[in-house]
């Protein structure tokens, strides 16, 4: 965590106090809270009162997505990217199984990216029949941008509403709700050096999703639960640092992407690159291997210190080729044989020294090993 | 510098003591689940089962209280294709095979150390009860968890990067470790019967795959007693759920002596005549010392064992009891030991 969002969060760790109580203690968390909204919705481009506080990226993606598609009964149409997060997908995916929504995932290029025109059309095939439009700003696997302002008009065009997961993005690109168009967007703790366990969704002053919890009434009536306040002091430390530094950080990740994308492709010269060359989040490489499997590298990375991921983790345990691969039009032998390396604040020069110094062997081990 | 090492870790007792053990031996040891099922069950459902999700969360909390890393390698397709199908392929056949020999054989000592080898690893530990020592495979000091036998195949090759750190040790001691290492699986019950087969009912799970075929039950003279519905579904040395029409003439229970696939019959008789003296196997497989003195044989896991002789044919051999044996079912291994070390072992073909 980022020492700013640890001293916000510790200072608060031993007050007492309800931000929803009236009395002294209570009165004071209430102004952590509002401060912190505050803060977050001038870091943001939002206004106060379009900060919900949630539990984290997967609460506010569940409540924008379930939320708004039962305010908009009896709409039953869902657009979303085939390449969005499963903490969109599946409440998507459960409302077309349990609740007869219309799941439609549009199509994306070999890059990842979502274009323009596919969703227009898909829109304009029936427009009133759509309940909203959920697109991801920037792909948490493959570090693909997505034109989010353009996407969000077209939906407006049709008065429908659109949400956008911009965990990723957060710190690594400039977001602004209000520049952006969107009328909803999540926002997540832990991936900008704050606190897990807290997060965001910010919400147009005109929408009204149903709530996903029902209690008593805190944030707009749409989330109910007690405030986090310390936690949410967090979120703020962390969200005021994430904006402040992201122009610098930008330079400084992609500096170091680059060289990592350029020296790994020296190093084994018949590696795929995936997602988009241009539009990419400075701290993400992703790269498929051919004749390997994925888990396999990432054992042997492992074991020689250099920490990476393959798609995203399955609860199962079991890893299942990734849908935003299959999505961009890779076979299941190439999904499973990639892995992604993500930069950080932390990382360094020595860093990629180190990965380029072990991966040729490592590669050449897990080609021997071949795909299961 | 320790051996890199492949601990196959099941998410029971005894695989994370034996992970534990070989880690504080100074190897470098890497925790490995193997996800056996395309669709796991999220939960196990009494003893029965060995890979659902709460087996491989239980495995991986195991693997961070010993401080290891921890992976799950996805061997569906291979436990699928080299178990379970040749499982239904053997009852098919009219055998009765022993799908845990056949899993140690070719997913855990030959897939997975294949794939371990490949990697960069020595060796694959299990937590089997089975003595190894220089490469010589022999029985635990605990008769009742002995697992010699369902190892007795594996070769030399295969030995020879096999660990089973629990070979010295009875399973009250392990639980007791494990207890004393606080891993958290230390009272969780045994597994036995099929994991494969989730509900046991071994009959149910062929007649899904096989189909039904109705066939009879006869006598040894070949007098019709009775019909089934699957030749499949019986195991020589069977007495129960036979479902004759006739009782026998001395009113003496009656027990499968044969099964005959391609007839669709199942031949019955007296205890007496499930008395056999000579076997012949095949595949024969000589993983110890070639010191053949006091030699016996095990014909089933956790069965009797036989003083015997050999006659060596090369490609199969055949075994001369010194005493009668009973429901002795081809398909089934025999595992020749001489005193308490494995010595080889061949796949019954017949018996008289």
């Amino acid at each position: 965590m980022l020492p700013e969002a640890i001293a916000a969060m510790t200072e608060q760790l031993g007050q007492v106090g309800n931000a929803s109580s009236l009395h002294a203690a209570g009165r004071h968390a209430r102004r952590v809270v509002e401060e912190s909204r505050e803060s977050i919705a001038e870091a943001l481009g939002a206004r106060p009162s379009e900060v919900v506080f949630t539990s984290g990226g997967t609460e506010a993606d569940n409540l924008a997505v379930k939320g708004l598609y039962w305010s908009r009964a009896p709409r039953r149409r869902l657009l979303l990217s085939s390449v969005e997060h499963h903490a969109a997908l599946d409440p998507a995916q459960w409302l077309a199984d349990r609740q007869g929504a219309e799941l439609e995932l549009l199509a994306v290029d070999e890059h990842g990216k979502l274009h323009p025109d596919t969703l227009r059309a898909a829109i304009e095939r029936d427009p009133d029949s759509v309940a909203m439009v959920s697109v991801m700003w920037a792909n948490n696997e493959v570090g693909t941008i997505q034109p989010v302002r353009v996407l969000a008009a077209i939906a407006h065009d049709h008065g429908i509403p659109f949400h956008t997961d911009a965990v990723q993005a957060l710190g690594q690109v400039p977001v602004s709700f209000a520049a952006s168009g969107a009328d909803a967007l999540t926002v997540s703790g832990h991936k900008i050096g704050g606190p897990m366990g807290v997060g965001a969704l910010l919400l147009g002053r005109s929408m009204t999703p149903a709530p996903v919890l029902h209690g008593g009434g805190q944030e707009r009536d749409v989330r109910s639960g007690t405030l986090d306040t310390p936690a949410i002091a967090g979120l703020a430390a962390a969200v005021q640092v994430a904006v402040r530094d992201q122009e610098e950080q930008r330079e400084h990740l992609t500096k170091l992407r680059d060289e990592l994308i350029e020296r790994v492709r020296l190093a084994v010269p018949d590696v795929i690159l995936n997602g988009d060359p241009a539009d990419r989040l400075p701290g993400n490489a992703h790269f498929s291997f051919p004749g390997c499997e994925g888990d396999a590298l990432l054992m042997l990375l492992d074991a020689k210190g250099v920490e990476c991921s393959t798609g995203s983790a399955c609860s199962a345990g079991v890893a299942q080729p990734s849908h935003v691969l299959l999505a961009m039009g890779a076979d299941s032998l190439r999904a499973r044989g990639s892995l992604r390396f993500t930069l950080g604040h932390t990382s360094t020069k020595d860093d990629i020294d180190r990965l380029v110094e072990v991966l040729p062997a490592v590669v050449e081990r897990a080609r021997r090993a071949g795909v299961s | 510098m320790g051996l890199r090492v492949l601990a196959a870790m099941s998410g029971g007792v005894d695989s994370a003591v034996a992970a534990a053990r070989i880690a504080e031996q100074g190897h470098d040891v890497t925790g490995v689940h193997l996800a056996l099922s395309a669709n796991p069950q999220s939960h196990r459902t009494g003893a029965r089962g060995c890979c659902t999700i709460e087996d491989s969360r239980d495995a991986r909390r195991a693997a961070d209280v010993i401080g290891i890393p921890f992976y799950i390698w996805d061997m569906a397709e291979r436990f699928q294709r080299d178990v379970i199908e040749d499982f239904v392929a053997e009852y098919a056949a009219g055998r009765t095979p022993n799908p845990c020999l056949r899993c140690n054989e070719k997913i855990k000592f030959e897939a997975v150390l294949d794939r371990a080898l490949a990697l960069g690893f020595d060796a694959v530990a299990t937590g089997h009860h089975a003595r190894l020592a220089d490469g010589v495979l022999s029985r635990s000091p605990d008769p009742a968890k002995d697992q010699s036998y369902v190892l007795g195949v594996l070769t030399r090759e295969q030995l020879s990067h096999a660990m089973f750190p629990l070979g010295d040790s009875t399973k009250a001691e392990v639980r007791e470790e494990a207890a004393r290492r606080g891993l958290t699986v230390a009272d969780k019950p045994d597994s036995h019967d099929i994991c494969f087969i989730a509900d046991g009912d071994t009959r149910g799970f062929l007649a899904k795959r096989l189909g039904t075929a109705q066939g009879e039950i006869r006598d040894e003279d070949g007098t019709v007693l009775g019909s089934h519905s699957g030749a499949y579904a019986y195991t020589v040395g069977q007495r129960k759920g036979l479902h004759l029409d006739r009782p026998s003439a001395d009113g003496k229970p009656r027990y499968v002596l044969s099964i005959e696939p391609v007839s669709n019959t199942v031949t019955v008789g007296p205890r007496s005549s499930l008395e056999v003296t000579t076997i012949t196997a095949t595949r024969p497989v000589w993983n110890g010392p070639a010191d053949r003195s006091g030699l016996t044989v095990q014909l089933r896991a956790h069965g009797e064992v036989y003083g015997c002789r050999i006659v060596d044919g090369g490609d199969s051999i055949v075994i001369e009891l010194d005493a009668p044996a009973k429901g002795v079912a081809a398909g089934q291994a025999a595992v020749l030991y001489s005193g308490d070390t494995v010595i080889g072992s061949a796949t019954i073909a017949g018996a008289s």
